[in-house]
């Protein structure tokens, strides 16, 4: 199993009450589960169904993901800055394998 | 002799059409969903309830040379408060080997009730976002892709 990676764009500042885009990218082949390979056997579905963005432990934004969703998934959404605190980001795939990424964001 | 040649010729032609039309009924075709299936699963989301357009605006290219990324953004009027937000919202394909694309849930807390991705596509087909707010109003949109690189293995 290749090893996943993430990025994450958020301003590192925002004024009280803005809204601000946060922007994500993991890495994942997305296996839809209906490609065949080579030899003709079906690949078996291995997706990235979840995303969960929490902010200091909150959740604030969920992606539940089916086989439609692209290889290598991007996902953008955006969160109304109140205070400083960090992000957690969290993909977890069929097989169960998580990855996390944080951002800090500091609010004047 | 040329009569012959072209007499045998047409029969072999017409034989290999019909072991073509056999093989064609008898190879399993890659299923792709179908209208039907989409508004089954929307049926059982949102149990046949009424949903208004509007509020819910779904961008999608309207023509998408590749489609295994195309790029989808969703966006819902809304005050976004406790009292009234955007709960979730849900994109449908009509034409992928599945029906449901994906779920978003949404809380106040993201001020907007926008998110963009990029999908696959594996034929030219109608894409369809339902959102339901808070307040159990549901909103639909719909939008046709034509695609020119399908998507979606095969």
């Amino acid at each position: 199993m290749a090893k996943t990676s993430a990025r994450v764009r958020v301003p590192p500042k925002a004024k009280k009450d803005e809204i601000i885009e946060v922007k994500t990218l993991v890495s994942h082949e997305m296996e839809s589960g209906v490609r065949k390979d080579s030899s003709g056997k079906i690949v078996p579905r291995n997706i990235i169904n979840r995303f969960t963005a929490a902010f200091n432990g909150k959740v604030v934004f969920e992606a539940e993901w089916f086989p439609s969703v692209s290889a290598n998934p991007y996902q953008s959404f955006f969160f109304k800055a109140q205070e400083s605190g960090e992000f957690t980001f969290t993909w977890k795939d069929d097989q169960g394998q998580e990855t996390t990424a944080k951002a800090k964001l500091e609010v004047a | 002799m040329m009569l012959f040649e072209q007499s045998r010729s047409r029969r072999e032609a017409m034989r290999l059409a019909a072991i073509s039309v056999a093989v064609a009924a008898l190879t399993p075709r890659l299923a792709f969903a179908k209208p039907e299936d989409v508004k089954a699963e929307m049926d059982k989301l949102y149990g046949g309830k009424e949903m208004a357009t509007g509020k819910l605006k779904l961008d999608m290219p309207e023509i998408a040379e590749n489609g295994l990324v195309v790029p989808i953004n969703i966006e819902v009027e809304s005050p976004m408060t406790e009292a009234d937000y955007v709960k979730s919202v849900s994109v449908f394909a009509e034409g992928n080997p599945f029906p449901r694309v994906l779920t978003y849930h949404f809380t106040p807390a993201c001020g907007r009730a926008a998110a963009s991705l990029r999908m696959r596509l594996a034929q030219t087909q109608n894409v369809i976002a339902v959102a339901e707010t808070s307040t159990g109003q549901l909103y639909t949109a719909k939008s046709e892709v034509k695609v020119t690189i399908g998507g979606c293995g095969g």
